[in-house]
């Protein structure tokens, strides 16, 4: 088993994972993404994790997001199992998918303000009340 | 017929000018009649299940009268948790599925940004709650090619042994759910009673039947009960028999056959295109194991073999499981027979705890003691991405370290919430009472999916 790991600029990677789908990596395993805020410029890096069933091996690739202008192409055409990786990196970090069918939040309401895995989102940040708690309308 | 009419407008009346206000004749759901606020062509294809492979059916006659959206769950028996889908009906026959899921979801993956290492098992075990151990076992290897450490060879058989027991374990109840969907209450039972002997053993040796928090960074929480033999040998003996009861009972069955056999197909390329392994990916022809392939915990010792069906109906991947149980037990009597003796910990002092005896006699013991449980211990910056054949499919753990005792950033592939996305692929063109059955062959556990 080999694994690999490049590092992809936004602009080549819709092309790259295209060209190696076509050098035989049949499947895409994962997608997610890590905020460097405040660590490393550009603060989000959303990682792909690609496996080749006939060569035994992975590639990991790395796409460093800029905080400026958050978009990166979905991949959703050349691997239709991304979709639901590219609506929880959406939901969870904000990063918006280019061409996604459907960019909608998948595990928080609907109707939430936020992204949760954002190292700037405390986990403690909505104050829990158990007694006396005010009514909710 | 005039009497029928004036009775209608007076229904009418009462229903629009009444002066208590109208009744609210609309849905009490606004979601529930409408899948997307609007739908393009693409977003159809994949409720479909018809974007990777177009197998849809166009029915001519209909129109969208006949049509009707229903929502099955969250709380529905048959979705194996809080899984909901909306569902697209004609007359019975279903035509477009979307998953909507988050109902379980409670930032497990933030939580572990906040666990130093040493409590991490404790948080991911918790994540696919059939299978408890591999969560563990996924997280303490990850965490282990981040110290660049190698553990103790026992512990190493001990991982092997307790996971393929839990593999057992977790298809019994997949055989259980998914007998129990189909109206084979006897499986159901069947199941769960078996699963019992697993779970007692479990007990005995973690002190917990489910979230056992057994396998750790640098080894096992404890080692293995006394006698421990005696109870495997009594696993070894029963399980097997009562397979055969099972098959004796489902596999030559006509109705289990006719409710099975060619329904929800999930072809090679499917699996691919949606990224599926595990049974469901071997039950359609396709030899991956990443148990032969990349193996882990020296799970290359042993002799096994991969079942392999090639029908990738629900048939198979039903069948393809109780192979499978026979595969983990050979591996559990190897185990049993070939495990080393010595130490079920790493003998590092930055990374395990001391015994308790050694703090009442020395400093240093004591020393380390407080600091693994204080602050734990530091991890080297890195990334690093492990992959394990859990009961589902490849069940994967990412963790960036940035030195500190916490992860940065854990991620944790769950394989559900990957096997979910083929639902619309295997339900559309069949009947409902096809669709639960389709469901519970993928064995989804919602633990995983919103994680």
């Amino acid at each position: 088993m080999s694994l690999d790991e490049i590092n992809v600029e936004i602009d080549q990677y819709f092309k790259t994972v295209e060209d190696y789908k076509k050098d035989g990596y049949e499947m895409m395993i994962d997608l997610t993404a890590v905020d460097w805020y405040r660590k490393k410029e550009p603060r989000f890096e959303v990682i792909v994790n690609l496996l080749s069933v006939s060569k035994n091996s992975r590639l990991i690739m790395n796409v460093p997001v800029p905080d400026e202008d958050l978009t990166i192409p979905s991949i959703c055409e050349i691997y239709p199992g991304a979709n639901f990786y590219e609506r929880e990196v959406f939901d969870m970090f904000g990063i918006k998918f280019e061409n996604h069918p459907e960019l909608t939040r998948i595990l928080m309401p609907d109707d939430w303000t936020g992204n949760p895995l954002r190292k700037d989102y405390g986990s403690g940040r909505i104050p829990v009340q158990f007694k006396n708690a005010p009514k909710v309308d | 017929m005039n009497e029928d009419n004036n009775i209608k407008d007076d229904l009418d009346f009462w229903a629009t000018n009444s002066e208590e206000g109208g009744w609210n004749i609309s849905s009490t759901d606004e979601g529930s009649q409408k899948m997307l606020e609007e739908e393009d062509e693409k977003q159809i294809k994949i409720q479909t299940g018809s974007d990777v492979v177009d197998d849809y059916v166009y029915s001519e006659e209909t129109t969208d009268d006949e049509r009707m959206i229903v929502n099955m769950g969250p709380q529905h028996p048959s979705t194996h948790g809080v899984l909901r889908l909306q569902v697209e009906l004609e007359g019975e026959v279903v035509r477009r599925v979307k998953p909507v899921i988050g109902y379980l979801h409670t930032g497990m993956e933030k939580t572990g940004e906040e666990l130093a290492y040493f409590q991490g098992p404790t948080n991911t075990t918790r994540m696919d709650y059939l299978s408890p151990l591999f969560n563990e076992l996924v997280f303490s290897l990850t965490t282990e090619k981040l110290l660049d450490i190698e553990v103790p060879e026992r512990a190493k058989a001990i991982r092997i042994l307790m996971t393929e027991l839990n593999r057992i374990s977790s298809h019994l109840v997949a055989l259980a759910t998914g007998g129990m969907d189909i109206g084979a209450l006897s499986m159901m039972i069947f199941g769960f009673r078996e699963r019992e002997l697993i779970l007692n053993f479990f007990e005995k040796t973690s002190g917990l039947r489910m979230n056992h928090n057994y396998i750790r960074p640098g080894g096992v929480a404890a080692d293995l009960p006394d006698n421990w033999q005696k109870d495997i040998k009594e696993i070894l003996k029963i399980i097997p028999e009562k397979l055969k009861d099972y098959d004796e009972m489902l596999l030559d069955n006509p109705i289990w056959q006719g409710r099975l056999k060619n329904v929800g197909i999930l072809t090679t390329e499917e699996c691919f295109a949606y990224g599926i392994t595990g049974p469901s990916l071997r039950a359609s022809g396709f030899s991956w194991d990443l148990r032969k392939t990349q193996p882990y915990s020296g799970i290359e010792n042993y002799e096994f073999e991969v079942p392999l069906l090639t029908d990738s109906d629900v048939f198979s991947r039903w069948r393809i499981k109780v192979l499978e149980i026979f595969e983990s037990l050979k591996i559990v009597e190897q185990v049993m027979d070939t495990i080393p003796k010595g130490a079920y910990r790493i003998q590092d002092k930055k990374v395990t705890p001391p015994p308790r005896q050694r703090l009442d006699e020395s400093m240093e013991a004591l020393i380390h003691h407080f600091k693994i449980y204080t602050e734990g211990f530091k991890v080297p910056p890195g990334k690093a991405y492990v992959a394990v054949e859990s009961p589902r499919g490849e069940l994967g753990c990412y963790i960036v370290s940035d030195g500190s005792s916490k992860p940065y950033r854990m991620h944790v592939r769950g394989p559900s919430f990957c096997n979910l996305q083929a639902l619309p692929v295997i339900m559309a063109d069949s009947p409902i009472a096809d669709a639960v059955a389709a469901i519970a062959s993928l064995d989804p556990v919602i633990g995983d999916v919103d994680r």
